[in-house]
């Protein structure tokens, strides 16, 4: 069976290779091929899945090795996949969740004319995607990671006409850049610590090493993590990647991609149990960003924008969770897999209501739609109650655990974590009603809409091509758009469920992470009780403001942290003055230094050997007497040196 | 007188006679050498008695028969085992039969077929009067500016000579490194000497310049050859013998059976380093290392170009055999004594060649002062006194011999009206002109700076991986330093071709006949190949790199 684990990752790359250098003559069937075998690849994954469902708990780790891709000296590196519970977990939520988004991208991408190649891109995504998650070593993961990293540069800038796109692209390259330079430095860390970079042998003697290697090596994953999962302070291309496709935000920077630092930090568990240290900054990564995706969320009057924040806001929690160590990995890679499925839904939803109406992004432009788009209502709903954690969706299973588990970490730290996840929860409610309310409920505020105001000049091109500033007509998307939300929905209402009886998914994955039960301060049901709470005076809240009052079509200019949190909470402004300015002036300086110094000794050093050689040069005058001269003396020096080195 | 008496007679006086035993000649593996020291004499010959029409043809036959010969000769002893497993000192003791000589003889065999072809060259000079002339004066004797030179010139004579000279030469090469007592070695540098100082003064253009230059070479080389020979003495006064490894072993305190007419200097230490510094010196004077350099840049300018090709390549490679296996096989027991000065000289020699090149205008004295930093770094290799420092000599040699004619070479083709257009001014813009010719001179360039893909590389990274493994760490990073600098005065050739506007009377690219492109294409096919798949010849060098003793 584990020679299937290379045909996962063959089955994408091959649709990759073959889309997008087949050229124009597979403009009309290249949708199909990419999605088929994006399917291909998670057939196989289920086939896999079964096989390790048969096994005994001790035998679910299978290799295998293709190849040895590096072997200098003690340098060794394999091309080996490893499948475990973990990367199985990963493999089924990616290709599966990738399928779906395949099949809609058919229908939402039908009239984009460099669709052969959109494909040819996602299938690009999902080769990395999985050998990021199948790899064996560090390397070949960094391989996979910047894979990832390409892809998602590629499709943020798809619509690269657009200098907004291409800038949002450029951005989130080298914003990701910083936290691909922290995994290099772990990888080098690790090489040079263990001599290796085998999974096996790195965290099989994690312990033996001194706590100081261990933490720096936990704090650069932890960048490393920061910049693909969009933490603080590496948030800031999350929202500007919108910009991307609709299914690529569903798919890259919802659901999969962006939990590749949860991953990491899970996968790397042993390093960061024994650095407890470099844990403690994971936690604090996860609730700060947690709180600060959430109140981005909220005052985002672009949907996807609002859904970026959310997602930041959710990856906050997984961080989190992956921070508490053993208590918490089950339950961060849990609600990554609930999360998958109705971020993905809900990001679905969102550009299927965009598509009825004229890619238009402003929910203060929305209003009352569930009655045109039924099914998206109930789908889009149905992910917004699983979010939020309406009780026995999926949401509520995974968040509920995580809030647990933060209390149990107890001490102060404890109370801090668990504070933090609870009004993470409440905010969590008011920003996804909001949602809910300004798209699907009150007045139709599409009719008689202005022309795009100024303020939010994020409308999709096709808009613009298509030339109709007049009233959008909104209507329901085709079936292939809402099969894989119908499909979506329905993993979004029942997984958590599913993967609660009898604590499943704790006893799948345990043996790969670690579990222990933490000792909670306060009781389960309490925890419970808190978040319904919480949500509670969340929804009541979004309900107060947006639900009975109407909403402006305009936005009011709102009080200093809605205008601070409508710039991301100045993180660009913040990027700006500390990094940008700060980086001019020390180029400006490093080229004064340049110019003046280097140049100078540069220079120097020529005009000071020119010099010599002219004046050298006049020593051969031409007569041979004066060469014999020369010679003579040499001949007497190296005597007497010869003479010399004996005496001494 | 009774036949029995003349018989006795007969006997009696053959009998002291028959008790010096007569020489063992292993002919055999002398087979290299004898080959072209025949070619030479058969050479003479033809000089003297085919008519002056057929001389051109019948010696350009004989040298190129007579130098594969002698290759196909040393290839059949290198299969043999005789670089290896089989090397001995054949000859009573005269000439060693061992790994670095053979392939120092291939190299030199090689290198001289190469510049045959340059010598043999007709079709750059403007044909005189109806002949074809190639670089070589039409009558040597004649007065440069006299009558008899221009009748010489205008009935079409050419110096055919210059062939068997060649020859000449190259058996004294042939037999220099492999010489491996004091006197044949000295009886070698004289063979490969006295042809070249000849063969020095014999340009068609200049001939002023090109006999000055000769008698330059001849007056400095007469020099250095007396101070070897007095080493040569002073060793003999030491150890009681010329034999190499009598003297090693006299060193090394092995022998100690003092001859009773040598007995009140044997073994006199003073005597041993006064003599080995002499003779040291006449071979660095050969390959022109630092301060017994002077002589190179106005020879390698004033010498007929394709003569000058050679010289640089082969004598290099055959001084630096003979001085590799003298410090190795001869002097390794005072080695603590030698490296030190080596060690300066090495560095001097690195520096001060590059650091004049500089400065320098024409092409051919660039050349020259590259030649002088080219010894340096081969020093450092020697330095090293380990079989990686004698293997990675042999494999720089091998490839900058290549890169040496191949540039010279090049030089012949750039002329104007007074023949060759040596003067860096003219090569401008050459690159716009001649692209193909000038791609090439590049690429000889970047081999002779060392950028990586080239012969250069290889060679100098082996010379100072050598070099750092045997200790000499702070030579290597002078060899770094003087390498940039060395690398700024090849670039700046290169910027002047490629990027500098041509001259409205600037020089053109003569058109040769194959022999000479034959010459550049051998040059270009090593340099790269050497440069990138070193390995085997790495290997093959590594395998030649054990002195017999």
């Amino acid at each position: 069976m584990e020679n299937l684990i290379a045909l996962l990752i063959a089955a994408p790359l091959l649709g990759a290779a073959v889309l997008l250098v087949g050229g124009r003559r597979l403009d009309r069937v290249g949708h199909w091929i990419g999605t088929l075998l994006s399917f291909v690849s998670f057939v196989i994954g289920l086939a896999l899945f079964a096989d390790l469902l048969g096994k005994s708990t001790e035998h679910r780790t299978m290799t295998q090795h293709l190849w040895t891709w590096i072997s200098v000296g003690s340098f060794h590196a394999d091309v080996t996949f490893r499948l475990d519970q973990l990367s199985m977990t990963f493999v089924l939520l990616i290709t599966g969740v990738g399928s779906l988004i395949h099949l809609y991208s058919v229908g939402y991408m039908e009239h984009d004319e460099r669709r052969r190649r959109f494909f040819g891109y996602l299938n690009l995504f999902l080769a990395a995607m999985l050998l990021l998650v199948l790899a064996d070593n560090y390397l070949l993961l960094y391989v996979g990671w910047e894979g990832v990293g390409l892809a998602s540069y590629l499709l943020i800038g798809f619509w690269q006409h657009k200098p907004s796109a291409a800038t949002a692209a450029k951005k989130a390259f080298l914003v990701n850049r910083v936290g691909d330079m922290g995994l290099s430095i772990a990888i080098m860390l690790m090489f040079a610590t263990f001599g290796t970079f085998a999974f096996g042998p790195v965290l099989s003697h994690a312990g033996d090493t001194s706590q100081g290697k261990l933490t720096a090596i936990g704090l650069m994953l932890l960048l490393a993590a920061c910049g693909k999962s969009a933490q603080v302070p590496l948030q800031s291309w999350l929202g500007d990647a919108m910009e991307g496709p609709t299914p690529v935000s569903a798919l890259i920077h919802a659901a999969t991609m962006v939990t590749a630092g949860v991953y990491l930090i899970v996968r790397s568990g042993a390093i960061f149990n024994a650095a407890p240290d470099a844990q403690l900054a994971v936690t604090v990564v996860g609730a700060v960003t947690l709180l600060f995706g959430a109140i981005v969320g909220c005052a985002k009057d672009d949907i996807k924008k609002a859904l970026a924040g959310s997602t930041m806001s959710q990856i906050g929690y997984m961080v989190l969770a992956a921070g508490l160590g053993p208590i918490g990995y089950v339950f961060a890679i849990m609600h990554l897999v609930t999360h998958g499925f109705f971020k993905a839904g809900l990001f679905l939803g969102a550009g299927s209501v965009m598509h009825g109406m004229n890619d238009e992004v402003d929910m203060r432009r929305y209003g009352g739609l569930r009655k045109y788009m039924p099914i998206t209502f109930i789908t889009f709903g149905l992910g917004y109650l699983a979010i939020i954690g309406f009780p026995f969706l999926s949401g509520f299973y995974s968040k509920d655990k995580i809030i647990e588990a933060a209390f149990a970490k107890g001490g102060t730290e404890g109370w801090i974590l668990g504070g933090v996840a609870l009004l993470g929860a409440a905010i969590t409610a008011f920003y996804m009603t909001r949602v809910m309310l300004m798209t699907f409920f009150g007045e139709e505020r599409w009719r008689n809409a202005p022309t795009p105001s100024p303020a939010e000049p994020s409308v999709e091109p096709a808009a613009e091509t298509r030339g109709e500033h007049t009233e959008p007509h909104p209507h329901e998307s085709p079936k292939v758009m809402t099969i894989p939300m119908i499909v979506l929905a329905v993993g979004s209402v029942a997984c958590g469920f599913f993967f609660n009886l009898g604590d499943r998914f704790l006893h799948w994955l345990e043996p790969v992470t670690g579990h222990s039960e933490g000792h909670s301060p306060v009781s389960t049901w309490t925890v419970t009780g808190a978040t319904l709470v919480c949500l509670v005076i969340g929804v009541g809240i979004a309900w107060a403001q947006y639900g009975r009052k109407p909403v402006p079509a305009v936005a009011p200019r709102g009080s200093l942290l809605t205008r601070a949190a409508r710039r991301d909470l100045l993180q660009d402004d913040f990027n700006h003055v500390v990094l940008v300015r700060g980086g001019e002036h020390l180029t400006r300086s490093l080229v004064y230094v340049d110019h003046t110094l280097v140049d100078g000794v540069v220079n120097g050093t020529a005009a000071g050997f020119g010099g010599l050689s002219g004046r050298l040069r006049r020593i051969q005058n031409g007569f041979a007497r004066s060469y014999a001269v020369s010679m003579f003396g040499g001949a007497a020096l190296l005597v007497a040196a010869t003479l010399l080195m004996r005496a001494v | 007188m009774s036949t029995t008496a003349v018989h006795s007679l007969w006997t009696t006086a053959a009998d002291p006679i028959a008790k010096i035993p007569a020489p063992k000649i292993e002919y055999g593996q002398l087979s290299p050498t004898l080959i072209v020291v025949g070619a030479a004499l058969i050479g003479v010959l033809i000089e003297a008695f085919l008519p002056r029409k057929s001389r051109y043809y019948a010696q350009v036959f004989v040298s190129v028969v007579a130098l594969c010969a002698a290759f196909a000769a040393v290839v059949a002893l290198a299969a043999d085992g005789y670089g290896t497993t089989k090397a001995h000192i054949a000859a009573m003791g005269a000439i060693a039969v061992d790994g670095p000589a053979l392939f120092l003889q291939g190299t030199i065999l090689l290198a001289g077929l190469v510049g045959l072809f340059t010598f043999a060259e007709r079709r750059l000079d403007p044909a005189a009067h109806g002949n074809r002339v190639d670089s070589f004066a039409a009558q040597a004797a004649s007065v440069p500016g006299s009558d008899s030179e221009k009748a010489a010139v205008k009935a079409g004579f050419t110096t055919t000579e210059a062939f068997p000279l060649l020859l000449f030469a190259i058996a004294g090469m042939l037999v220099f490194p492999s010489a491996n007592d004091l006197l044949t070695l000295f009886v070698a540098l004289e063979v490969f000497s006295l042809p070249l100082y000849l063969l020095c003064a014999l340009a068609r253009r200049k001939r002023l310049m090109s006999q000055e230059a000769a008698v330059k070479y001849f007056l400095l080389g007469a020099f250095a050859s007396a101070f070897t020979l007095f080493g040569i003495a002073l060793l003999y006064g030491y150890a009681g013998s010329v034999s190499y490894a009598r003297i090693a072993q006299v060193v090394d305190g092995t022998v100690t059976n003092v001859d009773p007419a040598l007995a009140n200097t044997m073994g006199n230490d003073a005597l041993l380093l006064l003599g080995s510094a002499l003779i040291v010196m006449g071979l660095l004077f050969k390959v022109g290392a630092v301060p017994f350099h002077m002589w190179t840049p106005d020879v390698y300018q004033g010498a007929p170009t394709p003569v000058t090709g050679f010289m640089a390549a082969a004598t290099k490679v055959a001084a630096f055999g003979a001085l590799l296996r003298l410090l190795y096989v001869v002097l390794p027991g005072m080695r603590w004594d030698w490296r030190p000065v080596m060690w300066a000289v090495a560095i001097i020699t690195m520096l001060g060649g590059a650091i004049i090149a500089i400065t320098q205008t024409d092409i051919k004295r660039l050349l020259a002062y590259s030649s002088i930093a080219h010894a340096g770094f081969i020093l450092a290799g020697v330095i090293a006194t380990s079989k990686d420092g004698v293997s990675s000599v042999l494999f720089y040699l091998a490839g900058y011999s290549f890169v040496t004619i191949g540039a010279f070479a090049v030089v012949t083709l750039v002329r104007d009206a007074g023949g060759e257009a040596t003067h860096l001014s003219k090569w401008a813009g050459l690159g716009r002109r001649s692209p193909l010719v000038a791609a090439v001179f590049a690429v000889f360039l970047l081999a002779f700076a060392g950028i990586p893909l080239t012969s250069g590389f290889a060679g100098k990274f082996a010379v100072f991986k050598a070099a750092a493994d045997g200790g000499a760490a702070p030579l290597v990073v002078v060899g770094v330093i003087s390498s940039a600098i060395a690398a700024f005065f090849y670039i700046r050739v290169i910027v002047l071709m490629f990027f500098s506007e041509p001259r409205p009377e600037g020089p053109t690219v003569a058109v040769p006949s194959p022999l000479t492109t034959a010459a550049i294409a051998v040059g270009v096919a090593v340099t790269l190949v050497l440069g990138v798949a070193p390995q085997y010849f790495l290997d093959l060098a590594s395998q030649a790199g054990v002195f017999v003793r």
